[in-house]
């Protein structure tokens, strides 16, 4: 934890001067923006029999509450160690989220009649999709980049051009001009194939200049060093530069991968039934809309979860070395 | 030559042609852009020689030594190693890195590899050496320099001296015939510049040729045969460190040396 200094500077919000401003602007917000004519704030009014004509008061009842819990909760967090802290706020920001979602009068009849048909076929056509598309990109990417970085003029200009192309198209434009584009040059692509060809040259593209830049943060006296030795420069690339440059091009590479995920989404405008495709289709015949949106986003969010596990253990084995 | 024993640094390597000088420079020029670093410079390396290149900074030594193994391309002028000739092909490149090891200034060991396997993965990619061969090999050089109970750390873990001291034996392990050191001990503090030295002087002691770009004058009177200073890439002045050191010749010799020994 190189980033904290040796000195216990008071927290933040154990200081009066942040703590007593910080909770008075919440109580002045939760007044100003009404919290008693929330759903919330009417529950509880409700509950604590108040009339329903008296808005102010409601206001004021939900604004102290809300704000003592919040003062409670600070004061509670504040006295945990680092490892509970981070535990506690996550979980609680976490039930704050699904309180929201479950908010919306969600028929969970319906959530648990649809759900399987939603992991079977959408979640795997999904994962398929991007698991595929994040492997063809990563290859792109590698050769984007060492093209780039070579001195052929041929492989540098296709290279310029091909991430100029497919960074500046939208992803959406690129999935329709190689779903109906090619058939007109007589070939006819399926829809799943269209899909992880757009996925994969887009992120591919995006992927190239993480790369490139990866490859360019290793100082110049460890190719000067590998070529005095004689190492071949494939050698070179493969087995001193490259495990170099994981540790720099693996963060970023991680954030395409979630984002990819949420983007294969797109390729349901060509029909693919994949996870957001079904969550539409499947909510229509019943008028069930937010049902299935909101299932389908937390199937994302668990799916982001685990990548960014996987990629925090990645990060860890390449940093091995290189931690002081 | 004198013959390494089995306590050596230095392993027996057949003289290839025994008439033939270790590095031969014949005019060379090189332009970095309009700017010309090195004016028409010729030098000789016999075999088992210890060469000293000195002078002020940017004076062009580094690029000399770096055109020796290809590091810096050449304009004009002809290099020959072990005979063989320095040109942009590959087959020659390769022949020459072969027999030529470097040692630099930043030690530039590659981080992501232990001690050990910083000194056996050129082995095996280069020279094919199987992995225990190559262990094998890798241990007996670290141990002529002293560190090898630290083959299995990282070079983060090591402290300066021992680095540069794992680049020499790294560079040894190659069995090259020809070492070239740019400044080996100008990134090292004061206390670890000597066990830098007493490894190149034991490794001198032994006949491998060496061609050394340093301010450290007490080594050079120690160990070299001959002492070439440069300015403004030109080879100014050559001899014997006694020459040189008590009576150079040149001006601009005389006010370098001025400044250096204090
Ligand atoms: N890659 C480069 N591009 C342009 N000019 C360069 C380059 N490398 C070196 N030079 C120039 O060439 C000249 C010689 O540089 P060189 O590094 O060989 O000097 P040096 O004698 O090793 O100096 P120092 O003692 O500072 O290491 C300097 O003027 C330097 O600015
Ligand atoms: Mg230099």
């Amino acid at each position: 934890m190189h980033y904290a200094d040796n000195v216990d500077y008071p927290r933040l919000l154990s200081r009066p001067s942040v703590y007593i401003p910080g909770l008075a602007a919440l109580f002045g917000l939760l007044l100003y923006v009404q919290a008693g004519t929330t759903s919330f704030g009417q529950m509880l009014a409700s509950a604590l029999g108040m009339a329903a004509d008296a808005p102010f008061a409601a206001n004021l009842v939900v604004a102290v509450l809300v704000t003592g819990i919040v003062a409670l909760n600070v004061f509670v967090v504040l006295r945990l160690s680092l490892k509970h802290q981070v535990y506690v706020v996550w979980a609680e920001l976490a039930l704050l989220v699904l309180v929201f979602f479950y908010s919306f009068d969600l028929s969970f009849e319906f959530i648990g009649r649809k759900i399987g048909f939603l992991i079977t076929q959408g979640l795997t056509t999904t994962l398929y999709v991007s698991a595929v598309s994040i492997f063809i990109a990563s290859v792109l990417a590698m050769v984007g980049a060492v093209a780039k970085l070579s001195s052929n003029g041929i492989a540098l200009g296709i290279a310029n051009f091909y991430t100029s192309l497919f960074r500046g198209l939208p992803l959406l434009m690129q999935i329709y001009l190689i779903y109906l584009g090619l058939p007109q040059l007589g070939y006819v692509i399926d829809a799943v194939p269209a899909g992880i060809m757009a996925l994969s040259l887009c992120y591919g593209a995006y992927m190239t200049e993480i790369f490139r830049a990866g490859i360019e943060s290793i100082p110049k006296g460890q190719w000067e060093a590998s070529r005095a030795l004689g190492l071949k420069p494939k050698d070179t690339m493969t087995r001193i530069i490259l495990p170099q440059a994981m540790r720099i091009i693996i963060p970023p590479t991680g954030n395409q991968f979630i984002a990819m995920l949420k983007d294969s989404s797109l390729v349901s405008v060509v029909g693919v039934w994949e996870l957001m495709y079904l969550a539409r289709t499947q909510g229509q015949t019943e008028f069930r809309h937010i049902e299935m949106m909101i299932t389908a986003s937390l199937i994302y969010w668990v799916m982001s979860i685990v990548l960014e596990l996987i990629q925090t253990r990645i990060e860890r084995r390449f940093n091995r070395a290189q931690t002081r | 030559m004198v013959q390494g024993n089995s306590l050596s640094l230095v392993e027996p390597v057949a003289d290839p042609v025994p008439a033939t000088p270790a590095v031969q420079i014949r005019n060379l020029s090189k332009w970095f852009g309009s700017f010309q670093a090195l004016k028409d410079v010729s030098l000789t390396i016999a075999r088992g020689e210890r060469l000293v290149i000195c002078g002020p900074s940017g004076s062009g030594k580094s690029t000399l030594i770096r055109t020796i193994n290809a590091l810096e391309s050449f304009q004009q002028g002809e290099i020959r190693v072990d005979g063989i000739q320095l040109t942009r092909k590959p087959e020659a490149v390769e022949a020459v890195r072969l027999r030529v090891g470097m040692v630099f200034q930043q030690f530039n060991l590659f981080p992501h590899l232990t001690v050990l396997e910083n000194c056996t993965l050129p082995l095996r990619l280069v020279r094919g050496v199987s992995t225990k061969e190559a262990e094998e090999r890798a241990l007996y050089y670290l141990g002529k320099v002293r560190i090898p109970e630290q083959a299995g750390k990282y070079a983060s873990q090591l402290s300066g001296g021992q680095q540069q001291r794992v680049a020499i034996a790294r560079a040894l392990s190659m069995q090259p015939d020809i070492m070239l050191f740019d400044e080996p001990t100008s990134a090292l503090d004061p206390e670890m510049v000597k066990e830098v030295l007493d490894t190149m002087t034991q490794l001198a002691g032994e006949g491998m040729t060496m061609a050394v770009v340093t301010h450290e004058m007490g080594f050079a009177r120690q160990v070299a045969d001959r002492v070439v200073f440069m300015d403004r890439g030109e080879i100014v002045e050559e001899g014997t460190p006694v020459e040189f050191f008590s009576n150079p010749k040149e001006l601009r010799a005389r006010s370098f040396l001025s400044q250096i020994i204090h």
